[in-house]
């Protein structure tokens, strides 16, 4: 194969790929938001043990993280303001970094490690046992039954875990700030809502709700992709992975880009 | 040989397909010049065979014979290249997802592994159906996961999960869930194998008993030969994706069919031709 | 073969038509003396499990009546769903002291009842007249 078929076979698979998650996306909308106004059922019950399972479990780690974060934040960035000697502009880096860039970041990649493998592990093994099959012949599809309750779950639990996660890099740089840059605890608190403009932690918010719904998709597709046996499970985790950390990272860019077009006017 | 085959189970069929379309009436299901691929292999060679309302049927066959890939396409979850499956009247290749979803509603199937949802416990597993599929409250669709239970001879069990049953509780179980919303036809994948010989025989005294109470067109595809012969009404043995023989137990057993008479007399292929079975044998499942 | 499709397709639908005629579950009630008698017709089946239960518990739980027996003598076919709710009401009478029994069997709900082994839980009778007389007469086949 020449280099440019391989280029152009790489694209058409990635655009199929795209296309894959585009169309499983959509049909768990259809499912959570069409369906209900026709009469059929809302699996309500198992969206909040999805959200309790991907949002509550997740916190003590990314409470660490998070505050660690904030604390190298903190440090890197008075590094460079203690020799211009506003150090107390300390503060401020903190906030807007973390609200707009780190928290939402932060969250996605510790939820795709808990969550995105855990689902594509999920669907792939119920996919290998024949689950996948049982519920067709019993006329549920799965993607309202597994998928939509997942989607639903990561789209509300991940703006919520963000604002943890928000909150928590900013008590790290308060750490630091506290410590060693001469604020009391209130006035740095004072600094960070004086630096922040609600647009920051607004675009950090809706990030995450579609990072949450990348993670889905992506974790979900691979494991309905998943192969015949068992070891197909683990290949299907492992992609999972690897493809919502790129996947995030590039919505990521799309949407600071599309932020920063759309402020600049 | 593949053309006499034909030919033979062709004669057979000219009874059914003569009044092909009042079939319907008396027919579950109706299919006609079957034909399904796995990647670019065939493994089923135009099967045309009707299953009549309230019949037990068993399709038996060796492995890798394409007793299970006709299950599936039965049950819709394998799309065949061409021909027809007709189910109480619908073409399953045509029908809307919505008539699809209705016809599935009145279908029960027990996977050969179970199948169960690893995740649910075998109670939750079998009131799934009812609860996914009917207006009924809870206190009603816990007794009919008792009663469907207790006719499998696992009440008690309904707080286990899947993962802490033996692989013959698994198969009744499935088999309860098939069960739960009473359905008019029931497809069974190798009910009885794996399992000791007072469960098995247990399973098929279920399904007799089934038909008789419930009037359940009940599809078995299944290589043990005594229970195939116990529960059977009629029998399809089919070999090398092709049909060898339909009719009546009795007319099998009558059977003079060389192919016939070595697979219920369990003799094994000669050594020349053994090879290429095997080889067949190895690569069945092989999607290509 | 377009026309056989559509000669097909009306099958199906003369079909569902006769299916649909006769699905319909009826229930009535009538007293017997100091006993209720409600009078099942049709299919007992999961889409009308609700509205039997209904009627069944409206029964047992707002009047009371000391002895409700169940004709079944004109039932065609009943699922799971409907034994489910038999037994149900059988529990609620016990619990309230109310006498239950069911009468009329036919071969094929009888074998329902034997396939879910409740043949021996319930009290059954043959006719109305047995029913009525209760266990002080023939003793059922309990």
């Amino acid at each position: 194969m020449s280099v440019t078929e391989k280029v152009g076979r790489e694209t058409i698979d990635g655009l199929a790929y795209l296309g894959d998650i585009t169309i499983l996306t959509g049909r768990s909308l259809r499912a959570l938001l069409v369906a209900p106004l026709r009469g059929q059922r809302f699996r309500a019950q198992r969206a909040i043990h999805q959200a309790m399972m991907v949002g509550v479990g997740a916190i003590p780690i990314l409470s660490v993280i998070s505050l660690f974060v904030g604390l190298i934040m903190a440090l890197q960035s008075a590094y460079e303001l203690r020799k211009l000697g506003v150090i107390a502009f300390v503060a401020n880096a903190v906030a807007i970094s973390i609200t707009r860039e780190l928290a939402p970041l932060i969250t996605a990649i510790v939820v795709i490690g808990r969550s995105g493998s855990a689902f594509a592990a999920e669907i792939g093994s119920m996919k290998v046992n024949e689950e996948l099959d049982a519920l067709e012949t019993m006329a549920l599809d799965p993607t309202d039954f597994l998928v939509a309750p997942k989607l639903l779950g990561m789209a509300v639990m991940l703006p919520c875990l963000t604002t943890w996660s928000d909150f928590m890099g900013l008590l790290g740089g308060a750490a630091f700030g506290v410590s060693a840059a001469g604020f009391t605890f209130g006035s740095y608190m004072q600094a960070t809502l004086h630096a922040l403009i609600r647009r920051d932690i607004v675009t950090g918010l809706i990030k995450s709700v579609m990072f949450g719904v990348v993670i889905t998709a992506v974790g979900c597709q691979e494991g309905l992709a998943t192969g015949l046996g068992a070891e197909e499970v683990g290949r299907s985790t492992t992609s999972a992975v690897v493809k919502s950390i790129f996947m995030v990272v590039a919505v990521d860019l799309v949407f600071t880009l599309l932020f920063y077009l759309s402020s600049s006017r | 040989m593949s053309g006499q085959c034909a030919a033979k189970a062709d004669l057979m069929l000219t009874d059914s397909s003569k009044s092909d379309a009042s079939a319907d009436h008396a027919a579950a299901i109706v299919v006609r010049n079957l034909r399904v691929n796995y990647g670019n292999r065939e493994v089923l060679h135009d099967l045309s065979f009707d299953i009549k309302a309230a019949e037990t049927i068993t399709i038996l066959g060796g492995s890798g014979s394409g007793k299970t890939t006709l299950l599936r396409s039965l049950i819709g979850l394998e799309k065949p290249v061409s021909g027809e499956i007709w189910i109480r009247g619908h073409d399953l290749c045509c029908i809307s997802a919505a008539e699809l979803a209705g016809l599935r509603k009145k279908f029960g199937v027990s996977f050969q592994g179970g199948a169960l949802f690893g995740s649910m416990t075998v109670g939750e597993n079998v009131a799934l159906p009812l609860r996914e599929h009917s207006r009924l409250d809870d206190a009603s669709i816990e007794v009919v996961t008792r009663i469907k239970l207790e006719e499998v001879g696992l009440s008690g069990y309904e707080d286990f999960y899947p993962a802490q049953l033996s692989g013959g509780m698994k198969k009744r179980a499935a088999v309860a869930r098939a069960l739960t919303m009473d359905p008019q036809i029931l497809f069974f994948d190798e009910p009885s194998a794996g399992l000791d010989p007072i469960i098995a025989a247990g399973i098929d005294d279920l399904i007799l008993k089934l038909k008789r109470a419930f009037q359940m067109t009940i599809v078995v595809v299944t290589h043990e030969l005594v229970s195939a012969f116990r529960i059977a009404d009629r029998m399809i043995l089919i070999d090398k994706g092709s049909i060898l023989a339909i009719g009546t137990p009795d007319e099998l057993k009558a059977n003079q069919h060389p192919r016939v008479r070595q697979f219920l007399d369990r003799v094994p292929d000669p050594e020349n031709s053994a090879n290429e079975d095997y080889l067949e044998r190895l690569t069945a499942r092989l999607r290509l | 073969m377009p026309s056989v499709r559509i000669f097909r397709r009306a099958c199906t639908f003369f079909q569902a038509a006769l299916i649909l005629t006769d699905v319909k579950l009826e229930i009535a009630t009538r007293a017997e003396g100091s006993a209720t008698v409600m009078d099942l017709g049709g299919r007992v089946t999961l889409e009308d499990a609700p509205e039997f239960l209904e009627a069944l518990m409206s029964l047992l739980k707002a009047k009371k009546p000391p002895r409700v027996l169940v004709n079944m003598s004109q039932v065609s076919y009943i699922d799971s769903a409907g034994v489910a709710c038999l037994v149900e009401a059988f529990k609620v009478a016990r619990d309230s002291k109310i006498g239950f029994a069911l009468f009329g069997l036919g071969p094929i709900a009888r074998d329902v009842f034997e396939l879910t082994k409740l043949i021996s839980v319930f009290e059954l009778y043959e006719t109305e007249q047995e029913a009525l007389r209760g266990k002080s007469g023939t003793p059922s086949s309990s």
